[in-house]
């Protein structure tokens, strides 16, 4: 730092201050601009690089046909909007069973065994099968075997996999936070007169739900393409939509359609989850709220 | 007789932490349990309100069983207040919501009347602008100050203080112990768990000296501290007086 200042130049404590703060905001335009130009060179050469390739008449032709893009919008429009409110739906119960999942499986005591081993089961089977097997056997085989009073519908069948699934995972993710708030904390609730439920309740589980927020809003951006997968049951959302129209055409077009729809939800998700992430980090670390 | 101990033992795993602990308290009665770290203090405050289940051993608390099978362990936790040597508020409380929580929830007092009644303890012991802060905004000594408020809010029969100076900055030590002094002159029936040896000469009726899970020796402060008749309370004494703590 000291090689920085020029020959002569004044060492007294405030142009020295200066001195750094000016040799930082010159690094940090400096850098910003070899970021800019590297970027658009970077691009620039791949851009080219593609539409100078043999075979990307081809391509543009087989993906990037804008009029059945614009034509099969509308369906897998409509299929996307059935994306979102499965995703919706599957998220709030997912969130609240993954909670009595967690909770069953922290509570203390010899009498809660058989509630901790019943969680215990539960995690271990739905996290342990691929979730399309569960789809296929939960989709195709429960329906098959028309219960009476029960539903038949593939799209229920297929959300509770992706319920239970995603629960299992979710489960652990509270655990881990559960896991992360002191013993001392539920000590504390136990000395005051509250029962195991109610200190887990008031004192232990709002600062391990806290803990884990970050990686719920992770789960999130997961489930909302996780979704997806029930058009193996013949759902129609915006992939089987887009399936549809595709094979009618032999083109993919609609496919990119439902990549766009699909990264205009995620990719802001996925920004909102770091931005949360960073600030929570921030607060903590300045040990305040 | 408002507290009695008789034969108090408890292991963890292969470690006897106590090895039957008789204890008498009287009401309004101060007791310093002191001896070296690991002796059985904490643990044995632990057993009186319930947090650690003693493997055998009798608790009476006026007269009533309170150890031991088909006891509600909450209610008499309601009857017997601890305050900890870490505080352990609860972080995502403010300090008003911390001391209202056990009130309604565990005795089913009116929000009103909860927030009333801690209000009044927290502007007595000097905290009545701290009701609606968060406790990492309180200095070491808000918070533990905190804490015995939160104990007291219930109005608890009994007081048990686990070593609750121990995490505090040594100029936040005073202002803790000025207030265990009020509770003494009020008549609070107390146990404390203690290395303020001279805390304990000044407050405490009677002291008692614990060592591996046994007591070795009690008597009134001046006698135990000042003239101790067994040779391992006179050692641990040396040691604290070599250590600058007497």
């Amino acid at each position: 730092m000291a090689s920085d200042q020029p020959p002569g130049g004044q060492l007294a404590p405030p142009s020295l201050t200066g001195g750094v703060n000016t040799y930082f905001a010159q690094e940090g335009a400096r850098g910003a601009l070899i970021a800019f130009v590297s970027t658009v060179v970077f691009f620039a050469v791949a851009i080219f690089a593609i539409g100078r390739s043999e075979n990307w008449p081809t391509v543009q032709k087989s993906f990037f046909d804008v009029e059945l893009m614009w034509d099969s919008l509308p369906a897998v429009w409509d299929g996307f909007t059935t994306n979102v409110w499965m995703f919706l739906i599957g998220q709030v119960a997912i969130m609240a069973l993954a909670l009595l999942i967690a909770v069953m499986r922290s509570l203390k005591g010899p009498a809660f065994l058989p509630v901790r081993l019943l969680a215990i089961l539960f995690i271990d089977f739905f996290r342990g099968i691929p979730i399309i097997l569960g789809l296929l056997l939960f989709g195709f085989g429960i329906p098959a075997l028309r219960l009476p009073g029960l539903p038949n519908s593939a799209v229920f069948w297929g959300l509770v996999v992706v319920v239970l699934s995603y629960s299992a995972y979710t489960a652990e993710v509270y655990r881990s936070g559960i896991d992360a708030v002191p013993d001392s904390q539920r000590l504390s609730a136990a000395s005051l007169g509250l029962t195991q439920w109610q200190g887990l309740r008031y004192a232990v589980l709002p600062q391990a739900i806290r803990n884990v927020i970050p990686a719920l809003l992770n789960g999130f951006v997961s489930l909302q393409k996780d979704v997806a997968l029930l058009s193996v049951l013949g759902v129609r959302e915006a992939v089987r939509e887009a399936q549809i129209i595709t094979g009618r055409n032999f083109n993919y077009s609609p496919y990119i359609v439902a990549t766009i729809l699909f990264l205009a939800i995620s990719v802001p998700s996925a920004r909102f989850a770091d931005w949360y992430t960073a600030r929570d980090r921030a607060r903590r670390s300045q040990g305040t709220g | 007789m408002k507290l009695a101990l008789r034969n108090i033992q408890k292991s963890f795993g292969s470690n006897h932490v106590l090895k039957g602990i008789d204890l008498d308290v009287d009401e309004h009665e101060v007791v310093c349990l002191i001896g070296p770290s690991g002796c059985g203090k904490s643990t044995l405050l632990r057993t009186i309100n319930l947090l650690e289940r003693i493997d055998e051993g009798t608790i009476h608390l006026d007269g009533e069983l309170v150890s031991g099978p088909g006891v509600d362990a909450n209610a008499v936790r309601q009857r017997i207040g601890i305050v900890f040597q870490s505080f352990n508020l609860f972080p995502h409380m403010t300090v008003l919501k911390n001391l209202t929580l056990g009130p309604i929830k565990a005795s089913g007092v009116s929000r009103a009347e909860a927030e009333a009644r801690a209000i009044e303890l927290l502007e007595r012991f000097g905290l009545g602008d701290k009701v609606d802060e968060y406790p990492d905004r309180l200095s070491g000594g808000q918070q533990q100050r905190a804490a015995i408020v939160r104990a007291l809010v219930g109005d608890p029969e009994v007081l048990l203080l686990d070593e609750i100076t121990s995490a505090l900055d040594p100029e936040l030590v005073g202002e803790v112990l000025s207030v265990i002094r009020e509770l003494a002159s009020r008549g609070l029936t107390m146990i404390l768990a203690t290395h303020e040896m001279g805390f304990a000469r000044d407050v405490a009726n009677r002291v008692v000296f614990l060592d591996a899970g046994r007591v070795v020796e009690r008597g009134p402060p001046a006698q135990v501290l000042g003239t101790p008749t067994q040779p391992r309370t006179q050692q641990f004494l040396r040691r604290v007086i070599e250590g600058g703590r007497l």
